[in-house]
């Protein structure tokens, strides 16, 4: 029988999936992964996790823990750089540390540093899985290979404008699509992390929300690097954070854009880096009078709080449209 | 230019020494009190970290008090710190203040950057590069001064026979640390102040549990930040012991290590740097362990990342080595009065264990 990794599904999955998906079953893995977020799960991560831990990786230790006893191993990749003069969150770097010290009793960890820097940091990855799985060099890198040509069909369907559970759907079933029709009335920009913004049981439902209130949404995922490219200079500096600077650079872009109504930016309590990221998108907004909500997520947030938030939110972009 | 520049620990009065002696007017940053950090929370972000916090508060002082340029460190991540002044920067700008921030960041990530900053600050003094180099000179010394004598206040105090006397010295100290010009005058401050401390009447024969203090950097240089954390516990009799000295990297034996980098040391529990002292944390629990101490002490920023990391992984070092480690996590709320009881609480704890030899009094407290 085919060995079983487990891939809690939060943090990169909603990312970056489709290719480590791909490339487990190419090198001979059977992929598990945990269900979408839902109360046990975040109730297990909360247990085992620091009090001032973000909800993000409570979460993430919850779907650890709902998928220990069932696979041989668990994938906790340690995410470092994908580019240069960039890294993630410490909560990233941290990952595998802080889940082999917080929950006991599970299966092998693999956790190889994912650091694409350059050529070299490439072939010391498949060098590094190639030990871990015992999978040949040439065997890791055909996988690899093949698992980001899955992985560029999955990012076209997002830039196309499909939600991450949409597209990893399409990319599964292999069909292409055009691209989803946007019907509301008002564009606003939902920004944040991947892992907020697309986890319906974190963000309460938000996008769900929006979209009966009559509201076209714009994410980061529906911004290409190249598009990118013209606002990754725009700031004094950058923030270090992966994520932080594409939620930043698809502000800039989207405001450059025009035609947007408001701008909304999921955070997470006591999130570290946001902290700067809210701020600094507040300012700008201010200055370009651009209407802005931050939302905040935690444990406790209810889906009703948050609606009632959204209705404000949504009314007075459309009272202040018709004041023009 | 009237300068001025952040408040930690005691390095203004070597920063204060140098800019002064470049030829600029300095505005010196004020001991933070509950007015500073009222100041930094009312305008910075809700989840910013403590330090960001207080740091604004700071300027906002100095700023009311004239100053027009801000000196500050930058940083390359991953920790929120290297973004602080360009927020500072930007909050500041919304505020209607027109000040200048210069952002050093470490020499060898943009060497040109850091010459042309110090250049500029050189030449707005009218000295030159020789004048510097001897001011910083004087003034490192001065740096490294003031961190000996806090040092040696640190050894002093547990053992003082009346309570608060060492403190009343160590803030003469300061004071006469302050006057010294140069190089000659520093050295002797040096002396007298050592030999003003050691007077102090203490009773040796005293045993005093030892503990270890770890954490992020501001919090625990800045006593206004951790409660005294140190002189509340060596006034209880207990010895403390710090690896955090802005002038660290120029003495050894900090901890006394022989056991080659700390990054080597935490590798078994934290396999990569994480930022801020994160990694550190790891490492210096597991040297204070191995080198006999009863406990060790994490202070941390609410919302810090790096040690939220490394509290998540103390436990596991805690109960394999068999030493309770004790986090305070430090936000605008924190109260003396209640960080007063957890440390009595934990110092009993670790008299108690000395006392039994007990096991499995290992924990860590959380919020
Ligand atoms: S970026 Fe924020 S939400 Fe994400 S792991 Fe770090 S602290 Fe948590
Ligand atoms: S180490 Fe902690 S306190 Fe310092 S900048 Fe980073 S998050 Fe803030």
């Amino acid at each position: 029988m085919k060995p079983s990794i487990g891939f809690p599904a939060t943090l990169f999955y909603f990312t970056d999936a489709p290719f480590w998906q791909a490339f487990w079953e190419n090198i001979g893995f059977n992929v598990v992964y945990s269900s979408a977020t839902n109360k046990k799960i975040l109730d297990e991560g909360i247990k085992v996790t620091v009090t001032d831990a973000c909800v993000p990786i409570k979460v993430y230790h919850g779907h650890v823990i709902a998928l220990k006893d069932k696979v041989d191993y668990l994938f906790i990749p340690r995410y470092m750089n994908l580019e240069k003069k960039e890294t993630f969150c410490p909560k990233f770097l941290g990952l595998p540390d802080m889940v082999r010290a917080s929950i006991p009793g599970i299966p092998k960890i693999i956790a190889p540093d994912i650091q694409l820097v350059n050529p070299l940091s490439r072939l010391r990855l498949c060098k590094e899985l190639a030990e871990k799985t015992g999978a040949s060099f040439a065997r890791v890198a055909h996988a690899l290979a093949k698992a980001g040509r899955v992985q560029k069909q999955y990012i076209k369907l997002l830039q196309q404008g499909y939600l991450p559970q949409v597209a990893m759907k399409l990319v599964k079933s292999g069909r292409t699509a055009g691209s989803p029709v946007k019907e509301g009335d008002l564009n606003i920009a939902v920004l944040g992390y991947p892992y907020q913004i697309h986890d319906a049981h974190i963000s309460v439902n938000l996008l769900e929300q929006l979209k009966q209130l009559g509201v076209n949404i714009w994410t980061m995922e529906m911004v290409s690097q190249t598009m990118l490219r013209p606002y990754r200079k725009v700031m004094s500096k950058n923030h270090f954070w992966h994520f932080s600077n594409r939620v930043m650079w698809s502000l800039f872009y989207f405001l450059n854009k025009g035609g947007l109504d408001g701008v909304i930016h999921v955070t997470a309590f006591a999130c570290g880096p946001d902290a700067m990221v809210d701020k600094f998108m507040e300012l700008e907004l201010k200055q370009r009078k651009i209407p802005f909500m931050p939302i905040t997520v935690d444990e406790h947030s209810g889906e009703a709080g948050v609606r009632t938030r959204l209705e404000a939110f949504v009314d007075m972009i459309r009272h202040r449209r018709q004041l023009e | 230019m009237k300068i001025s520049f952040p408040h930690m620990g005691t390095s203004h009065i070597a920063f204060k020494h140098l800019i002064e002696h470049l030829g600029h007017e300095v505005v010196p940053p004020p001991a933070p009190t509950s007015r500073t950090l009222d100041l930094g929370v009312k305008y910075a972000p809700e989840f910013a970290c403590v330090p960001l916090k207080m740091l604004l508060g700071t300027y906002l002082e100095v700023l009311e008090k004239g100053a027009d340029t801000i000196i500050t460190s930058g940083g390359v991540g991953p920790c929120r710190a290297g973004l602080y002044p360009h927020l500072h920067q930007k909050i500041l700008k919304d505020l209607g203040y027109d000040c200048k921030i210069i952002i050093f960041d470490p020499p060898l990530h943009n060497l040109k950057d850091f010459f042309s900053k110090i250049n500029y600050i050189i030449k707005k003094g009218g000295k030159s590069w020789r004048q510097f180099w001897k001011e910083f000179k004087t003034s490192w010394l001065k740096l490294c001064v003031l961190d000996d004598v806090e040092i040696l206040s640190h050894q002093v105090r547990p053992y003082e026979l009346k309570k608060g006397s060492t403190t009343k010295v160590f803030k003469e100290c300061l004071h006469i640390v302050d006057q010294a010009q140069t190089r000659e005058e520093i050295l002797d401050a040096k002396r007298i102040c050592e030999k003003k401390l050691k007077e102090v009447p203490q009773d040796p024969s005293r045993n005093p549990l030892k503990i270890g203090i770890i954490g992020e950097i501001y919090v625990v240089l800045e006593p206004f930040m951790n409660m005294d954390v140190e002189i509340t516990l060596e006034e209880m009799g207990v010895i403390t012991h710090r690896s955090i000295y802005l002038t660290q990297w120029s003495r050894q034996n900090i901890i006394v290590n022989t056991e080659g980098s700390i990054y080597k040391t935490a590798y078994p529990y934290l396999k990569k740097k994480i930022g801020g002292h994160g990694i550190n944390s790891i490492g210096e629990t597991i040297l204070y362990a191995r080198n006999g101490f009863d406990g060790v002490i994490q202070v941390a920023p609410f919302t810090c990342i790096p040690e939220i990391v490394a509290k998540s992984i103390l436990p596991e070092v805690s109960k394999d080595l068999n030493i309770p480690v004790l986090s305070l996590t430090i936000d605008e709320q924190t109260a003396k009065a209640g960080v007063q009881t957890r440390l009595e609480a934990f110092v009993d704890l670790l008299e108690q264990k000395r006392l039994h030899g007990g096991l499995n009094y290992a924990r860590v407290s959380g919020h």
